[in-house]
């Protein structure tokens, strides 16, 4: 790569995370998969945890996520990575221990170790990234497909009547006594991209107060399965996703909010 | 001059047009007849004057293709011409 000059008057403003290796991703073209890994990378590089992190990758589009993040990182089986998380955190309560899972992974097969993780209260935090399909396996539906959204295994709409509703995962563990901090955010433009940071950086300085289970759902786009295009999908999410999963914190306890409130 | 400048990983870039829609000075397009080494037209900047450092392209970007520089502000007398 050919040197490019920097003027001297120039400052560093953004540039590529430490805690993500060089490695190129295999997601499709504006997959927000890469956006949600990247916001990771910049908090843990932010709060000079990166030496100390370890992340458990989950099945799904993201199951090769351990070779994008530049810390230690383990592979659950399909939906485990809760019990996996709580292992290691439990062994190891210095490390700094998150999971990164789908919503196949986390609301489908997964949900009775989340649901349990988060009452227990376990001190890990959760990235739920919620693209309202299955991404891997070619688009079938998924626990969060939205009522009369098409798949190819509901290819006339979700029928709720069939199928049942959606799940609200952050609302509902958000109603769990074990939990701390839950939130849901989205990644469908920069200012948005700018809170999932912020509330991603709660979550990791809530677990590492030891203040109680942590989970940001990021609200994601699938355009390859949902058959549209990049920016078609993003607005999309926002006109009807957001309407379904309504964005902000379903908790935030009064432990985190007095760390919030003391900076 | 510019106030701000990015550099591109162009061979990073797989052409999703993300950054193309939030560039606020619209100095952002798609290569057109060229390709990079994974076969997509790449980002590039049409008018590098225009940049302002924001690094809206950077926090939107799956894949950080880009590195963004902005200039330092500097104390400017209250008359100084513009």
């Amino acid at each position: 790569m050919a040197t490019i000059d920097i003027p001297a008057d120039m400052e560093l403003v953004y540039q590529r995370p430490e805690s993500l290796t060089p490695a190129h991703t295999h997601y499709c073209p504006g997959c927000t998969h890469g956006i949600i890994h990247r916001l990771i990378a910049e908090v843990l590089d932010e709060l000079g945890l990166r030496e100390r992190t370890i992340g458990i990758a989950p099945v799904g589009c993201s199951v090769l996520a351990y070779y994008y993040f530049n810390f230690d990182m383990a592979e659950a089986a399909h939906g485990r990575a809760p019990a996996m998380a709580t292992g290691m955190k439990r062994t190891n309560p210095d490390k700094v221990v998150f999971t990164y899972q789908g919503d196949g992974d986390l609301a489908a097969i997964g949900t009775a170790e989340i649901v349990h993780s988060a009452n227990r209260g376990e001190l890990f935090t959760t990235i739920f990234v919620n693209n309202a399909i299955y991404g891997m396996t070619g688009g079938q539906m998924a626990p969060t497909t939205l009522p009369g959204q098409v798949s190819t295994s509901c290819p006339s709409g979700r029928d709720v009547e069939l199928a049942g509703f959606p799940m609200h995962m952050a609302e509902l563990l958000g109603g769990l006594p074990g939990t701390a901090y839950v939130t849901r955010q989205a990644v469908f433009d920069v200012r948005g991209i700018r809170r999932t940071k912020k509330a991603l950086t709660t979550a990791f300085r809530a677990q590492l107060a030891g203040l109680g289970f942590t989970m940001v759902e990021v609200l994601s786009t699938c355009n390859t399965n949902w058959h549209m295009s990049v920016l078609g999908a993003l607005e999309w999410a926002k006109d009807k996703m957001v309407g379904y999963y309504p964005l902000g914190d379903t908790k935030v306890s009064d432990a985190v909010r007095a760390m919030l409130e003391e900076k | 001059m510019a106030k701000g400048m990015v550099i591109i990983d162009e061979d990073r870039c797989k052409g999703c047009g993300l950054c193309v829609s939030v560039c606020p000075v619209n100095i952002l397009r798609l290569a057109e007849g060229r390709f990079n080494a994974k076969g997509y037209p790449p980002v590039e900047v049409s008018d590098p004057e225009k940049c302002t450092g924001c690094a809206s392209c950077a926090i939107i970007c799956p894949d950080v293709v880009f590195t963004v520089y902005r200039r330092k502000r500097q104390p400017q007398p209250a008359t100084a011409a513009a």
